[in-house]
């Protein structure tokens, strides 16, 4: 006889169930919707506070890296140069701290209810990624304001047309390593205390506040070792013309990732089924 | 022939108790050394059958232990036992929210859960976009929510706010909201926990009707989980008892409840069947015999009064015996510590006692209780005790319309004056 389902102690190591998450898709958008209604309900500036994020970002860090640390950005306009960094590293590390709490902030839901829990991660990446376009698209503002003003060294090009594979290696990551610590987390807690501190080390170890260019030649190849720094140097390379740009790199990004994704999904399959015995 | 929509097979579950969270690494690294070396789990094996009554000496337990049964499309199914039987952790593992540790469940059918009414609400959205959202937790596509809709929000009853956000909404229209878009889910196998013990009782009226209408007009098989005795009797077709995590009973549901009382007596009594001298106590004493039972009728409730019963053999001749009674509720609040004189002109015999206490109706909180026993003499020294002796429970019952459990360690009757100035 056919069963439609088996419920067993283990389950298949990378049995992912994408014909159940498709059945949930409308769940999924539906998640992604309530995210922004949600977030900025009874909230006087509401959707404002997008811009104002990465906004304050990058005054933040033009005065204290650009004006006080004297910090070099390629010959680049500092405000440009900071808010392209801020812009896609963002992305990442919004998605990833979300991610990497997603079995903590939604233990009272996956406690009722069953869903594929997958689900759950894919909106959070799906969500930060119209925060990315809203933010993406002040950017440009920005970007055509520099160059109709005549600044000589913005030179966007055609590599612009890589910025959606740029934009899968980040969610890539995000949902990776995200997945890797929210399994963890719930079990060992400690975890979640180190993710902030952690996120924010990474952010130095990637050339977000600096150009590569800008390193020693033997701390070069250590930033680079970080596979997440490809894609931002590419990202400003794209668009404002300098930055440290290679194929190479950007497929050593990729394969990264691919790694890391799978190691994610591998533990997130494994820690799903239980961890609510455990949170 | 009828088909079986699910058959479940030598499930079981293991759970942690205590703190998990120090020493889990170094437990772990022992669980994967033993796991590499071939050798069995080396903190599953000394699991014990959940019996919360006795603390046990391992820090984990069998919360269900080989359970089988099978359930034939159609069927409504109701899942009896006791606070602590394993009906949640069965329904957990059913709705796949946490896996079993062993054993196999093969479900034919799509299968929707209610553990809870309106899980994944926000208060900030409006009824609206909750149903939506309510209705996708649970697994419906949205076209599928849409068809339905002037359904839910008629069966609700808040047409009128459907477009308010429901942190404006009453308790009673939250819960009505939330309980509509799951009776109008559309699985072949629904599995309920205890939700109808929301809203009024004209609102639970419509919800069993509703889930009668499922069973008996859709041919949905479905899974109830109560301790309302009277809706699975009326709701039901067959009955499981779980107890202490283990197979107790399946048959017709008014066999299942009627052995489910039954088996509240018999848990409720500590006979010494033997040899006096393997009966539990010292030199000094040698008790046989503990029982609870109901003062008025067959089930100990709220409205029955308890009358327990000390059996005891003493060996101390010529003191001032006494016996102390301590009941214990479940928040290890100590309810009474109330005793009296076997003996008080220092002539006790060597001869078998029997002590009889009688609580009073409409007195204790319905809830399960514990005796502890102290013998003394003199009310001074301790001559033997234990504790936990037996355990029972008082099964609720309904207060006016409110047929929930109400706080507090008491519920006696009180007779109100009213005086309108």
């Amino acid at each position: 006889m056919a069963w439609t389902e088996v419920i067993e102690p283990k389950s298949k190591l990378f049995d992912l169930k994408f014909k159940e998450a498709w059945h949930y898709r409308d769940l999924l958008s539906m998640w992604v919707k309530r995210d922004f209604t949600a977030t900025y309900k009874q909230t006087i500036l509401g959707p404002i506070w997008f811009f104002l994020q990465p906004l304050l970002m990058t005054i933040m860090f033009t005065i204290v890296f650009g004006k006080f640390a004297k910090l070099s950005t390629d010959g680049l306009p500092q405000v440009l140069f900071y808010l392209a960094g801020v812009t896609i590293w963002n992305y990442f590390s919004e998605s990833f701290t979300k991610t990497a709490n997603v079995f903590k902030d939604n233990a009272s839901i996956f406690g009722k209810v069953y869903f594929p829990r997958i689900i759950m991660p894919l909106s959070i990446v799906t969500s930060n990624l119209v925060r990315f376009l809203i933010q993406f698209f002040l950017f440009i503002g920005f970007l055509c304001y520099y160059k109709f003003t005549g600044n000589p060294s913005v030179q966007p090009n055609l590599m612009i047309l890589v910025t959606p594979f740029l934009l899968v290696i980040m969610a890539g990551f995000a949902l990776g390593a995200g997945m890797i610590i929210s399994s963890m987390t719930t079990k060992y807690r400690d975890l979640s205390f180190l993710l902030t501190f952690g996120v924010q080390l990474l952010m130095y170890a990637t050339p977000v506040i600096y150009p590569i260019n800008s390193l020693p030649e033997k701390y070069k190849i250590y930033v680079m070792a970080n596979p997440i720094a490809p894609v931002v140097e590419t990202f400003r390379y794209a668009f404002l013309g300098t930055g440290a740009f290679s194929w190479i790199s950007l497929f050593y990004s990729f394969g990264a990732m691919i790694v890391l994704l799978f190691v994610g999904v591998f533990i997130f399959n494994k820690v799903e089924k239980n961890f609510m015995d455990t949170v | 022939m009828r088909e079986v929509a699910i058959k479940v097979e030598n499930l079981s579950k293991l759970y942690a108790l205590g703190q998990i969270g120090t020493g889990t690494i170094s437990r772990d690294l022992e669980r994967w050394y033993a796991r590499i070396m071939g050798k069995e789990d080396p903190y599953a094996k000394i699991g014990q059958t959940n019996d919360r009554t006795t603390k046990g000496s391992s820090d984990f337990v069998w919360s269900l232990r080989d359970i089988n049964f099978e359930v034939q499309k159609g069927e409504v199914l109701g899942i009896i036992g006791r606070n602590g039987a394993g009906k949640s952790t069965l329904l957990k593992i059913l709705s796949k929210i946490t896996s079993p540790t062993t054993g196999k469940i093969s479900i034919d059918g799509r299968i929707a859960s209610l553990l809870e009414v309106g899980t994944g609400f926000h208060p900030e959205m409006t009824g609206r976009e909750n149903i939506f959202m309510n209705g996708a937790i649970l697994g419906m596509r949205k076209y599928e929510i849409q068809r339905k809709f002037d359904e839910i929000v008629d069966f609700a009853g808040v047409a009128a706010y459907i477009d308010t956000p429901v942190k404006r909404y009453s308790s009673g229209m939250y819960v009505r909201l939330a309980f509509a878009v799951a009776a109008f889910l559309e699985p072949e196998i629904l599995i309920v926990d205890e939700v109808l013990a929301v809203g009024d009782a004209e609102f639970q009226k419509k919800c069993i009707g509703r889930m009668k209408d499922v069973s008996v007009n859709e041919g949905r098989t479905v899974l109830f989980v109560s301790h309302n005795m009277a809706a699975v009797k009326s709701l039901c077709t067959k009955g499981l008892v779980l107890k202490n995590g283990q197979f107790d009973f399946y048959g017709t549901q008014y066999d299942a409840v009627v052995h489910y009382q039954s088996s509240q007596i018999a848990s409720s009594s500590f006979i010494h069947e033997g040899e006096m001298d393997l009966a539990p106590g010292n030199q000094n004493i040698r008790m046989l015999r503990f029982q609870a039972k109901p003062l008025i009728g067959d089930v100990l409730s709220i409205s029955s009064g308890v009358q327990f019963e000390v059996e005891f053999y003493n060996f101390k001749e010529n003191i001032n015996l006494d016996v102390t009674f301590e009941l214990v509720n479940m928040d290890e609040v100590v309810v009474f510590h109330h005793g009296a004189f076997v003996c008080s002109n220092k002539d006790s015999k060597k001869s078998a006692y029997i002590v009889i206490g009688k609580l009073p109706p409409n007195l204790l909180n319905a809830g399960n209780y514990r005796f502890n026993i102290i013998f003394g003499e003199n009310q001074r020294f301790g001559l033997y005790s234990k504790n936990d002796v037996i355990q029972f429970e008082l099964t609720n019952e309904s207060f006016g319309t409110n047929s929930k459990t109400l706080p507090g360690v008491v519920r006696p009757e009180i007779q109100y004056e009213i005086v309108n100035l």
